[in-house]
């Protein structure tokens, strides 16, 4: 297998290989010459801004979007203001920074979806440079203006603009800068010059990276590291510096000879790499420089881009896609040349045994004396992952099993999920679909996201078929997947709300989560309400519909749902909007006939509106709840006179409840106040609001016998409990002549006598005695 | 800390770790130093999460009950709100960090507000917040969803005090929701139950929101075997007796004299003093009322809750001649081996003993009540009542109780108990109490009594027939010869009444409901049965003799009494059907009087 080594070159201890991706299906006049060019990362789609040949002002500058392999997704002519710098979101969204500040947002197919601004400041300014870079929180866009001002925004998606502070003594744009992400911060930083410094919220501070060489007069490029781990700096001597981006640690320093500023320097590491590595690139030439001071360089035949990946470099130009990167150690073991690791053995006894030689024995047996073949195993697994050829990876793949079939206790998942991952990967690296991801940026970016990346580039059946095949559960594979379909299908203009329907449920059917408001709502965003209506109709959560019809002023709909929810906050939620939109006959209206709204519209103006309760019951005629009403609120007044006449409204609406004891009682109670309000004003008692029986007890202790009778035959206290009140009453006074008096004057209610006065000797007795 | 939540049929302890996980990201999600400003109801439920310490773990240093007026002073970067989704409380949120309200500018560095909706954000809520401009001042809106809070290793609550009340009076069904979304996440963990029953009104509402939700989630639902059997749903309203009578168990009688909050009781500390220092006894006696932890976590308790308060003396003396020959044991010990494995065993021994000490201090002080005369009348109306005896009289009793002026809540909870075994009161009967009621006590009473009788717990004799002794007869409601001390019948629990919600959860177990198809009719409300479809492969093969788990769950409440009759029910050899109870809360019949009562503020 001499051929897979063909295109290896050494560096140090590592080899560093290039292989074609594609080759470009772009037709391009002039390659990427005058063009502004953006590649997003794993392997993302390319945007390209071409100038128009003579520059006059009627000719606008094309703009276009094409796929990896060089596909064409977009193009039309640009026809906003002067573009500085175009740059890729996680989302697969293109942005394109304009001269005065102004940022649009455009989807992979071209279509314009928002745009915000830099900041006031810039329209003056105006944009010299701007970067676009990619942290934990998001895409995020970093400009510096004519001021020499920077300014950051962190993640476009929750725009907050940061103004950092100025640089002493720069003029225009930096010689060249960076952004950098650490310790949860972003800051910038920048070159003017030889003087290095990090620019962060608060503060510039000038830094000096520890033994950059002497000779250098200015820092004309710098890169920092995929992870933001290691920066690579570049000198007008010739020299590149490359260490850590804390700058606290020099890794190395290369003279490249070559005194011209580059074009563009990228980083060139893999998780787990041998050396720290950049590729540089200028117009004719590309060089690979690492730890030692050997360098890798090729030539270039057209003009080209780089972009830096996880694991690599691609290089994208006029006619070619290519990856450079370091060989992996697995492959390394495997394919060197005269290598004798586990791997290679494999490799070679599986080949034998194709061509069904006894050599295989003898390969296997030497790596079964060493008790290797477990290793073996895994090398082949792993290299295969890292070869782009089917054909190598099936190899691999076959050499491994082989190899297996010797190992008892193997554990299967390994060769089984890199199979699947591959049959995944290849699938979407197909020319047509132009993803060339490596395994290991697949393995970084997850399933879920090269799903997401399929559904922007409208890859449903591609999404779908991944999805059952790595058996990803419903909600978050297929369904998702349907979704999104769904609700792209509902922006097609020209098709009629019914066929959409249609063709939106027979697709969706059963499929499990299906999110039907989120479709709808897309379909009520592009102006189509009766599509909306339709789509909600399918869905099964009566909780998740009702903000929408609200949206969609379809409230009554609305209401009705949410209360087949079950959920009595959406209830709630939307009784607060009817009784906002409709006038308030019409909204009691629709409370009458939606009892469980009513009864929790009650309790909300038991607690917040009082009145609006009392008009709840009049509109119900519900007198016995109006009477309540009533005597709830006399609890509520300090004035007695108001006190009364509620009390008053209160028996009105008991009669008219005919609820007789209520009234009855009520009139009772109104009594009763009067008579108290009567003895404390003549004979300074504080009688008001006690209940009848302490008003008794009151009288009888302060010698109002005859009060006391009055209130007794008035509201006709049952005999026996008025006796039981008096006698408690005059023994805890102890007047026993007013007792004997009263006992005398009642016909017999004798043993009941004995007996409390029997309890209440005792009593005195005790009382006595302590 | 939560062992004791693991040694039941069912672990409750991954609820309750499921909870605790949730907390703890959620905290973790606001980073820095933090004040917790907590809607004081939610402190006891939170109780049963998590204590102080996990908090203090995720820098919670410092915390506050929410107020009105300006936020104590707190040198921390995140201020965190842990409130019901009420109105009112958005108001004191909002004037708590309004700028208006005098903040002291530069004072602090800037602060982080977050919102913790417990058990769930609301529109409604959000939108208050937003009409009082203070919206935008929260980083985090999150929610926590806390329906089922383990209680015990076979006890759910929801902890919702106003459960009843806002069912059955108010018509208000948030409660019931919650209660469905918790069987929802129960079921998230413990997997689908396949069958429920259910009698009731709002049994009904709730399993209709679950089978709802289930197909609203389907697909998302987790491949779990079913630990659950069945689901029994009951609604407090088919049995408004049972939480009237007064409960005679151990535990319950604790309930019932001295209250149990969120697990906790607070008892008089006079007992209690004595043991501890016994050289300086009675010099300074404790005012702060006791506060004793009651669960299952605790050997002695586990094993006494659910007896019969005169079950209780021999038990204890039981216990405390075992624990003292136990100490007796250091004699024989001769070996150093031997005294080595004793004392391994001492501070077990000790804790015992003074668990001892304890519950004998418990019971010297119930006893002095129920040996009471006052006990003893009151206990015996009941009977009469449950019995059925002169139920159709004014009882003479309650007239002098009244004369006498005993708490209003006794009255109405005699008066209650002897309309419901009356099927109502004939009008002449019912207005006289009532007037004899609203004389002596006040006529603000009136709504209080309006209350009651709109959640049928007071009313007039609709119909001559009175279906409560065909009720008692055909489900044996009144056992004469109850045994409270080695008990045959759930009857034990209340000295001769079974609890009508019990019983129908025996009978359903065996043999099946269809038997009392006329009774169930008598009771308020539909009584069905739903199954749900298990996915394939997770129908459970049961072994020969291996027993059903049952989840009962009581919408408006349920006694301890009930729940003692429960696990008596799942101990029962020949039972076939253990149980693990589930409420909207523990109540007994004076909590729920009173959560009832409407108290118009006096002027």
């Amino acid at each position: 297998m001499a051929f897979i080594t063909a295109n290896w070159n050494p560096l140090g201890e590592a080899f560093y290989r290039k292989i074609e991706l594609y080759e470009m299906g772009w037709s391009l006049r002039d390659g990427l010459k005058e063009c502004l060019v953006a590649a997003a990362p794993y392997g993302g789609p390319i945007a390209l801004l071409r100038q128009p040949q003579r520059p006059s002002s009627s000719a606008r500058p094309q703009l276009e979007i094409y796929s990896s392999s060089g596909a064409n997704m977009a193009s039309f002519p640009w026809k906003s203001g002067p573009v500085r710098q175009l740059g890729w979101t996680v989302c697969d969204d293109l942005l394109c920074i304009q001269e005065d500040g102004t940022v649009l947002i455009y989807d992979l197919f071209g279509a314009f979806k928002r745009h915000f601004s830099m900041g006031n400041e810039v329209v003056q300014n105006q944009v010299l440079e701007a970067k676009v870079f990619h942290s934990p929180y998001g895409t995020g866009v970093a400009i510096v203006t004519g001021a020499s001002r920077f300014t950051l925004a962190t993640n476009i998606d929750d725009l907050k603009l940061r103004r950092l502070p100025e640089v002493p003594g720069l003029q225009g744009a930096p010689s060249c800068w960076v952004v950098l992400t650490q310790d949860r911060q972003t800051k910038v930083l920048l070159a003017n010059g030889v003087d290095l410094y990090i620019l962060d919220n608060t503060s510039c501070t000038p830094v000096t990276p520890p033994g950059l060489s002497p000779q250098a007069c200015s820092i004309v490029n710098m890169a920092v590291s995929f992870s933001y781990k290691y920066l690579a700096l570049f000198t007008d001597s010739g020299h590149l510096w490359m260490g850590s981006a804390n700058l606290k640690d020099k890794l190395s320093e290369v003279d490249t000879k070559v005194r011209t500023p580059p074009k563009q320097m990228v980083w060139c590491r893999r998780p787990k790499s041998q050396q720290p590595s950049v590729v540089i690139m200028w117009d004719r030439l590309l060089l690979v420089a690492g730890e030692c001071t050997d360098t890798i360089q090729y030539t270039l035949d057209e003009e080209s881009v780089c972009v830096a990946e996880l694991d690599g470099v691609r290089i994208i130009g006029g006619s070619r896609h290519e990856l450079l990167q370091e060989v992996p150690s697995a492959c390394q073991d495997i394919f060197k040349i005269a290598s004798m690791a586990p791997g290679a053995l494999l490799l070679e006894a599986h080949k034998e045994y194709e061509k069904s030689s006894q050599k295989a024995d003898e390969y296997l047996r030497e790596i079964k004396e060493q008790s290797v073949l477990g290793e073996a195993v895994r090398q082949c697994v792993e290299a295969a992952g890292y070869e782009h050829e089917p054909e190598t990876q099936k190899t691999l793949l076959r050499a491994a099993s082989f190899g297996k079939c010797f190992l008892s206790n193997y554990p299967p998942e390994p060769f089984v999920s890199m199979c699947r991952d591959l049959k995944v990967l290849n699938s979407v690296r197909e020319y047509t679909v132009g993803i060339p991801l490596t395994h290991t940026q697949y393995k970084q970016m997850t399933v879920q996201v090269l799903i997401d990346r399929l559904v922007y580039r409208k890859l449903y059946p591609l999404a779908i078929e991944i999805c059952r095949y790595l058996k990803t559960p419903e909600y978050q594979g297929v369904s998702r997947v349907l979704k999104h379909w769904a609700c792209c299908k509902v922006q097609q203009k020209e098709e009629p709300d019914e066929s959409i329907a249609h063709a939106v449920s027979v697709k969706l059917g059963e499929a499990a989560g299906i999110s039907y408001s989120e479709i709808a709502a897309r379909a009520y965003e592009c102006g189509r309400t009766e599509l909306a209506i339709k789509l909600l109709e399918f869905e099964p959560r009566s909780g998740e519909q009702v903000p929408l019809l609200l949206k969609m002023k379809r409230s009554q709909l609305a209401l009705s749902k949410a209360i087949e929810s079950g959920d009595t906050d959406l209830v709630y939620t939307v009784v607060t909007y009817l009784k906002n939109e409709m006038n308030r006959g019409d909204f009691f209206m629709t409370l009458r006939n939606q009892p469980v709204a009513l009864s929790l519209y009650r309790q909300f103006c038991k607690h917040q509106e009082q009145d609006t309760l009392k008009d709840l019951f009049n509109q119900d005629d519900d007198h016995q709840e109006l009477g309540n009403f009533y005597v709830k609120a006399s609890y509520k007044e300090k004035k007695l006179e108001a006190r009364l006449s509620l009390l008053q409204s209160a028996v009105d609406e008991y009669n008219k409840a005919k609820n007789e004891f209520a009234a009855k009682a009520t009139e009772e109670e109104k009594k009763l106040l009067r008579f108290q309000r009567r003895l404390d004003e003549e004979k300074g008692e504080a009688l008001l609001g006690l209940s009848l029986q302490e008003t008794l007890h009151a009288l009888l202790t302060s010698n109002f016998h005859k009060q006391a009778e009055q209130l007794y035959r008035d509201f006709r206290v049952p005999d026996k409990r008025y006796w039981w009140l008096k006698l408690t009453a005059l023994a805890e006074k102890d007047d026993w002549e007013e007792m004997e008096k009263f006992a005398k004057s009642k016909k017999s209610p004798i043993g009941y006598l004995v007996c409390c006065l029997y309890n209440l000797y005792t009593m005195l007795f005790i009382q006595l005695a302590t | 800390m939560s062992a004791h939540l693991s040694n039941g049929r069912v672990n409750l302890n991954i609820l309750r770790e499921a909870a605790r996980k949730e907390l703890r990201e959620f905290l973790d999600k606001c980073a820095g130093s933090k004040a917790i400003v907590w809607d004081e109801y939610l402190t006891g439920p939170f109780g049963l999460i998590a204590q102080y310490s996990l908090l203090k773990e995720h820098e919670v240093e410092k915390m506050f009950t929410l107020k009105g007026g300006r936020l104590p002073a707190a040198d921390v970067k995140n201020i965190i709100f842990f409130v019901r989704p009420r109105l009112e409380l958005m108001d004191i949120i909002a004037e708590n960090i309004s700028e208006k309200n005098g903040r002291p500018p530069q004072m602090h560095s800037p602060r982080d507000f977050h919102i913790l909706f417990v058990p769930r954000r609301s529109m409604l809520c959000e939108q208050r917040l937003k009409e009082q401009g203070v919206l935008g001042s929260f980083i985090n809106i999150d929610e926590y969803i806390l329906d089922l809070i383990p209680y015990d290793g076979d006890l759910l609550s929801m902890e919702s005090e106003g459960a009843f009340r806002e069912c059955y009076l108010e018509s208000d069904q948030t409660s019931l929701y919650h209660t469905a979304k918790g069987l929802m996440t129960l079921q998230a963990l413990y997997g689908t139950i396949p069958q429920i029953f259910g009698k009731g009104e709002c049994a009904r509402h709730v399993a209709n929101m679950m089978l709802r939700m289930k197909r609203e989630f389907a697909g998302s639902q987790t491949q779990i075997l079913p630990v659950f059997d069945s689901l029994l749903l009951l609604d407090r309203n088919i049995d408004l007796l049972t939480p009237l009578a007064t409960q005679l168990t151990y535990e319950g009688l604790i309930d019932e004299v001295y209250g149990i909050t969120n697990g906790y009781a607070k008892l008089p500390p006079e007992k209690f003093a004595a043991q501890k220092k016994q050289g300086e006894v009675g010099k300074d006696l404790p005012t702060e009322p006791k506060k004793m932890q009651l669960n299952s976590a605790e050997e002695l308790y586990a094993e006494i809750r659910d007896k019969n308060f005169n079950a209780i003396g021999a038990a204890l003396s039981k216990k405390a001649k075992i624990i003292s020959a136990a100490f007796e044991e250091r004699h024989n010990a001769k070996t150093v081996g031997e005294i080595k494995q004793f004392v391994s065993q001492l501070p077990h021994m000790q804790a015992a003993r003074s668990s001892l000490a304890n519950h004998t201090s418990i019971a010297e002080l119930i006893k002095d009540i129920t040996t009471s005369e006052a006990f003893f009348d009151n206990l015996t109306v009941e009977q009469e009542f449950m019995t059925g005896v002169d139920t159709d009289k004014v009882n003479t009793y309650i007239e002098d109780s009244i004369a006498q002026k005993d708490p209003l809540i006794k009255i109405l909870r005699l008066v209650c108990m002897q309309s419901v075994c009356n099927n109502g009161l004939k009008q002449k009967i019912l207005d006289y109490y009532k007037r004899e009621i609203l004389q002596t006590y006040g006529y603000e009473h009136m709504l209080t009594l309006n209350n009651l009788e709109k959640t049928g717990l007071l009313k007039p004799q609709t119909s001559t027939r009175n279906n409560y002794p065909t009720i008692r007869k055909t489900l044996k409601l009144w056992m004469e010869d109850a045994n409270e001390q080695n008990p045959n019948d759930i009857s034990y629990v209340y000295s001769g009444y079974a609890p009508l919600s019990i019983r129908l959860t025996q009978v359903l177990a065996r043999p099946g409901w269809r038997s009392i198809e006329e009774v169930l009719k008598m009771l308020p409300g539909p009584h069905f049965e739903e199954r749900q479809q298990l996915p394939a492969g997770l129908h459970k093969k049961r072994q020969q003799g291996e027993n059903r788990t049952t989840l009962v769950f009581f919408l408006g409440g349920v006694t301890y009494a009930e729940v003692a009759a429960l696990r008596f029910l799942s101990q029962m050899e020949d039972g076939g059907t253990e149980y693990i109870i589930a409420t909207t809360k523990l109540i007994n019949g004076t909590s729920w009087i009173k959560s009832l009562m409407d108290r118009p503020e006096a002027p």
